[in-house]
């Protein structure tokens, strides 16, 4: 089971390392953590994802707290949220069969190519982890030459916003 | 008015209320020092920077406030490391401030150069590194509240020698800080006080868990009301001794490992415990499936990681502990637990026939008689700072105390050579009182050059080695667990009383119990400081602590004292 937690924390040198170290420190086993600005200058929102049956969430909470930096965690696993991850595959397509094959697949999964080689296809696909993960394993037999993903990103359905104010 | 870094860091720590910094110059950090005679901030010289930590760190213990130690960068600044990791792991209040490089050769593997924030994080409280002179002010700032707010704990402040040498506007900054992610927690909810007063009024047989969070919350008076109003007793943690008095009828002793056999079995019988700004270390709790198995658990702790991180509570609470002991008292009814103190007392009665203490005289020395000679010759008022081992358990059972910041050891770090440079610190916070530094023979040679520190500052310091050729602890370790092989833990030691000469303090040897009464009342009738080298049993049973509860065993499975017999010693 994973759960996801989203951390508002000043955009300060060394945040980032405070909150691996953290991990490292507490042997927290942590399955994705993703930085990035936020609509406000100073403060950056990160998106943990932790294994909940070999990690405490609430303590992963509550010793973020402790840092100084952090200013708010919350727990998002039990909320209407919106998750996201995105990739890009690389994939072998030799052959006008092939490549059309790829495309079609694409299609049915609202991915996008977004570049074309001489033979290969480079496939962009945003969704949810269990979506891109559907859309690599039919992928897969073509022979993936390269693929990045960028982790979970997360948040809450409805009106509400950062609210550390 | 401009100032330089350098000039606004001593303003600062003025500011701040800094009276004392231990630390020693060097290239990066001296520049720091060359202004200091301006400023009202006195300097101790140390020998080396771990007792500079050790020494803020003895100091912020007695007196409650802040204690600062500086240091320059690259090896003066890891020499802290041990220090900090003591101060962090005890939630003592202590601001480093380490020269570093100038920032133009920061990363370029310069002279002297160490990544000491990067070294330092899991380990501080918070820490910084300053980039411009601009910020000076308002980091130190920070620094000191952040170390003295919340759950205490250290602070380092790196700041490059460039930034010590550029001027800037002085302004001193806001009173308010302006930390957007830290809050340090006051009163508990009161829904779960009212939850936790009702589990206290059901209790018949509560157990009051006093630890270090009575003494830095400030709740001895509350504490010993709230004991009295419900009759509740009362053990501690070994940092929490001195947060409920020890003469009181409700105190029982340490708890845990070596805590008296009357007061484990006190809380294994409990049906309530109240763990009071305590975290269940496992030194304290023995085996945890079988802790306490009948007792509802109430836990009170500033810091909401500690809070069901070890034992899992019926009502936690997140608070400061004597705004929610204030909160408390009114809530929970006057009672009386006549028949389980009684019981209590009966265990009690029959640890005491056990004890040391009362084996007769026959020449030899075991180190709670010393103890004991020691207490009844300061009436128990002095502040004891040990340093870690089998000294420490006995001071903490046979020194007992009735005040808060009078008995100072590194507890949860368990560091040796803690014991001489937080004497130092102590007595530099409490000149007012008489300090006593109760010190093994293998921990004493850890930090044994600070003994020139002690001389320097003229503090009449006395210190106790606890002398019997072994790093005890371990032997008794050996002894018990690892077929008596004592491997690497006999100590072939110096001549204590003439190494002590040598740095000009006056010193003594003890080898029975009139000695060491001799000798601890020459010691306290010396103007200065002084060393008293007690010769113990080395081995045997009266060389070992009891009672002891094995690591990994429940709290009821300890080894008790053994009946002493006469003609058993070594």
């Amino acid at each position: 089971m994973q759960s996801t937690l989203i951390a508002l924390v000043e955009d300060k040198p060394g945040v980032l390392t405070r909150v691996a170290s953290l991990f490292r420190r507490r042997n927290y086993n942590i399955e994705s953590l993703t930085v990035g600005h936020t609509e406000e200058p100073g403060i950056s929102r990160m998106t943990i994802v932790v294994d909940s049956a070999r990690t405490d969430v609430e303590k992963v909470a509550q010793n973020l707290y402790k840092l100084i930096n952090v200013i708010r965690v919350e727990d998002v696993t039990e909320q209407p949220s919106v998750l996201r991850d995105l990739a890009l595959i690389k994939v072998r397509a030799e052959g006008g069969g092939t490549r059309s094959e790829i495309m079609q697949l694409v299609d049915t999964f609202r991915a996008r190519v977004v570049d074309v080689g001489l033979d290969t296809l480079m496939v962009e696909v945003t969704g949810t982890e269990d979506k891109i993960d559907g859309l690599v394993e039919v992928l897969r037999p073509y022979g993936i030459v390269e693929m990045v993903r960028t982790g979970r990103v997360a948040m809450a359905r409805g009106s509400s916003g950062n609210g550390h104010k | 008015m401009k100032k330089t870094g350098a000039e606004i860091i001593w303003a600062m720590l003025e500011h701040e209320g800094v009276e004392v910094a231990f630390g020693i110059p060097g290239g990066t950090i001296m520049h720091t020092y060359h202004p200091r005679q301006d400023y009202g901030v006195y300097h101790v010289l140390v020998r080396h920077e771990q007792c500079a930590a050790h020494a803020a760190d003895g100091y912020a213990r007695a007196s409650g406030k802040v204690g600062v130690a500086i240091a320059t960068s690259g090896p003066g600044a890891t020499n802290l490391v041990t220090g900090i990791a003591t101060a962090m792991m005890d939630s003592s209040p202590i601001v480093c401030i380490t020269g570093q490089v100038p920032t133009s050769v920061i990363g370029t593997d310069a002279f002297q150069e160490v990544d000491i924030t990067g070294i330092t994080l899991p380990i501080t409280k918070h820490n910084y590194l300053v980039a411009s002179v601009d910020e000076l002010a308002e980091v130190i700032h920070e620094a000191f509240y952040i170390a003295r707010s919340g759950r205490p704990g250290p602070v380092l402040v790196d700041i490059p020698k460039d930034v010590q040498q550029a001027s800037t506007e002085f302004v001193l900054p806001d009173d308010e800080v302006k930390l957007p992610g830290y809050h340090p927690v006051g009163k508990g909810n009161p829904d779960l006080v009212a939850k936790a007063a009702a589990l206290i009024n059901q209790a018949e047989r509560p157990v009051i868990l006093a630890g270090q969070g009575v003494i830095m919350s400030g709740a001895t008076d509350v504490l010993r009301a709230f004991a009295e109003k419900t009759d509740t007793p009362v053990a501690f943690t070994l940092l929490g001794k001195g947060g409920f008095p020890e003469s009181h009828p409700l105190a029982l002793s340490l708890m845990g490992m070596h805590g008296e056999v009357f007061a484990n079995r006190a809380i294994q019988e409990a049906d309530l415990l109240l763990g009071f700004g305590m975290r269940f270390d496992d030194r304290v709790t023995g085996r945890l499936n079988a802790y306490a198995p009948q007792a509802r658990k109430v836990h009170v702790d500033m810091d909401a990681a500690e809070l069901n991180k070890i034992v899992k509570t019926d009502v936690a609470i997140h608070g400061d502990l004597r705004q929610v002991l204030e909160q408390l008292l009114p809530l929970v009814f006057p009672a009386d637990h006549e028949a389980w103190l009684e019981r209590i007392n009966g265990w009690r009665a029959q640890s005491h026939k056990r004890d040391i203490i009362n084996r007769p005289e026959n020449g030899h020395l075991v180190a709670p008689h010393f103890i004991n000679e020691i207490w009844e010759a300061t009436a128990g008022q002095a502040i004891i700072v040990t340093d870690v081992g089998q000294h420490q358990m006995w001071v903490a059972q046979y020194y007992p105390t009735d005040y808060p910041r009078h008995f100072i050891s590194s507890g949860g770090q368990g560091t040796m050579g803690f014991g001489l440079p937080a004497a130092i610190g102590a007595q530099i916070a409490r000149p007012d009182k008489e300090v006593w530094a109760i010190l093994g023979d293998g921990g004493f040679q850890m930090t044994m050059h600070d003994l020139a520190t002690i001389v320097q500052e003229r503090l009449p310091i006395h210190i106790a080695i606890s002398n019997n050729g072994y790093l005890g602890m371990v032997r008794q370790w050996q002894e018990f667990f690892y077929d008596k092989r004592y491997e690497a833990t006999r100590l072939q030691n110096p001549d204590f009383v003439k190494l002590a000469e040598a740095y000009g303090i006056r010193a003594w040897r003890a080898t029975n119990r009139r000695q060491a009464r001799e000798a601890i009342a020459a010691a306290r009738a010396h103007n200065g400081p002084t060393l008293i080298d007690f010769e113990i049993v080395r081995e045997g049973e009266a060389a070992n602590v009891y009672p002891m509860v094995p690591a990994g065993a429940a709290l009821h499975e300890m080894i008790e004292r053994p009946v002493y017999a006469m003609a058993q010693e070594a």
